[in-house]
């Protein structure tokens, strides 16, 4: 156990935390890289899960990208995308933007869809728009769901962002790839321990703003009906009933078989 | 690509390596949660600790995981049994969630008709319930087993084999196509992985192909269009 124990030490000494290789130094980077990465998947991925999700066209796209998306391996990408265009900022975009679209994708445009048909025809006959349709109404009632897939992806760029250090990137998979290459194994452990609980921090964050977020509530000011669900692997089962009840642990909303 | 051709058999190698490393979790965790999962789901309390303690290991970054295990179990550090430990737990945690909802979502007409011509608490769950919840476990499934392909690929940066180890060759090498083939691959090994896991799913739910329930009424159907 004199590794934990090395590990808490390093963890515990202020010197360890300054300067510029310091944790704090890395902490900032790993999160730069998560907050980039996440912002880029969003900007991608929830438009088009917006439009498919509300015109109903297009859902097999949906599909075939998250799955395939899901196939591809961000190791290969980020190494390939650094020999290409050597180090900075934009491998470890690349490759994490692309672990991030598909739950982000799936979270959208299920939520959209999932909304029930009655509610949106009622927004209609009361001659909204199109597009108030899908702000006013679509958006509002799909908010846990988008917002889950949000913590999904968030959730799985900031544990793979450790793989960036293996490219002589920042971050925090500095203390765990260089304590394996040179068999200092409780700085491995440090990095693990660190990434754990910066991994833990922002999915309780993420899950309070899932929470917050459940219309129908007043969480988040708004009032308007139905409730939640946070993962991207629940996305794809099928829906037992058109308007699922998400309050208790019902069927979950689905990105196949529309 | 020409890299890939080039290279089968080492390919073949690495493939059955990585095969190894990302679905025996997968079956061993199909093992622990089902049965987990059915007993949990008519107790909240139980079941609601089981939802926090599978989130709380499902939060736990692989990389992480695959340092962490050789404290916790006795293993040494770049085993490979820390890999397969750490992928059942989080196959486990992801399934152990979907096995009650998955429960939840059967009919409870369903439920009320299997109980009325006779079956048990068990037959029922057995041969009832649990089939019909297929669909929702089979989603699960491919899910896990898509993303266990890509963890074990994330593995070799700590050293774990696998097709992962083309991508660490390559970059150290300088030669991304090795990089491309090994992306390849793993893409293919992960898709291949997922329509199998799909068509199991299918195989074992007969009736959903067709669109009515019951074994007479494709039957009454056709009479009914043949009235009308």
């Amino acid at each position: 156990m004199s590794f934990v124990q090395e590990a808490l030490t390093y963890i515990f000494t202020a010197e360890n935390w300054a300067g510029r290789a310091g944790l704090g130094t890395r902490i900032l980077e790993h999160l730069q890289y998560t907050g980039v990465a996440v912002a880029v998947s969003a900007l991608i991925a929830i438009p088009i899960g917006l439009i498919i999700g509300h015109t109903g066209r297009g859902s097999f796209l949906v599909v075939t990208a998250v799955n395939g998306l899901r196939a591809l391996p961000t190791l290969g990408v980020l190494l390939l995308a650094v020999l290409l265009w050597g180090l900075g900022l934009l491998p470890p975009t690349i490759a994490l933007t692309l672990l991030g679209v598909p739950p982000l994708l799936a979270g959208t445009y299920a939520g959209i869809a999932n909304v029930d048909p009655k509610v949106v025809d009622a927004a209609r006959s009361m001659g909204m728009t199109e597009r108030r349709v899908l702000t006013r109404v679509e958006v509002p009632n799909a908010l846990p769901l988008i917002l889950g897939g949000l913590r999904t992806a968030t959730l799985q760029i900031v544990a793979t962002a450790t793989v960036a250090a293996y490219a002589s990137l920042g971050g925090l998979g500095r203390y765990l790839i260089d304590g394996i290459k040179v068999r200092q194994f409780y700085l491995a452990l440090v990095g693990a321990l660190m990434v754990t609980v910066l991994a833990l921090v922002l999915d309780g964050l993420l899950a309070m703003v899932v929470w917050a977020s459940v219309p129908g509530t007043g969480r988040f000011r708004r009032r308007l009906p139905q409730p939640l669900l946070d993962d991207a692997a629940l996305l794809e089962s099928r829906p037992r009933r058109r308007s699922p009840d998400y309050s208790s642990g019902s069927a979950s909303p689905t990105v196949e078989g529309w | 690509m020409r890299y890939l051709l080039n290279h089968l058999d080492t390919a073949w190698a690495l493939t059955l390596i990585h095969l190894r490393l990302s679905l025996i979790p997968v079956l061993l965790g199909l093992l622990i949660a089902v049965p987990l999962g059915a007993l949990v789901w008519r107790h909240t309390a139980l079941r609601r600790l089981t939802t926090v303690a599978a989130g709380i290991i499902f939060t736990i970054p692989s990389l992480a995981l695959f340092v962490v295990l050789p404290l916790i179990i006795p293993t040494r550090i770049l085993d490979e049994t820390n890999v397969i430990v750490a992928l059942t737990l989080y196959t486990t945690a992801l399934l152990v969630r979907a096995v009650p909802e998955a429960l939840d979502a059967v009919p409870a007409a369903v439920r009320d008709a299997a109980a009325a011509v006779g079956y048990t608490r068990i037959g029922q769950l057995l041969k009832v319930e649990l089939p019909l919840s297929v669909p929702v476990l089979t989603a699960g499934l491919r899910v896990v087993a898509v993303t266990n392909v890509s963890m074990v690929a994330v593995g070799s940066v700590i050293g774990i084999g696998g097709l992962g180890t083309w991508f660490t060759e390559g970059y150290q090498a300088d030669k991304s196509d090795q990089i491309v083939a090994g992306i390849i691959a793993i893409f293919v090994l992960a898709i291949i992985v997922d329509i199998l896991i799909l068509l199991a799913g299918r195989l074992l739910t007969p009736w959903a192909r067709t669109r009515t329930t019951s074994r007479t009424g494709p039957r009454i159907l056709r009479r009914a269009k043949a009235a009308a």
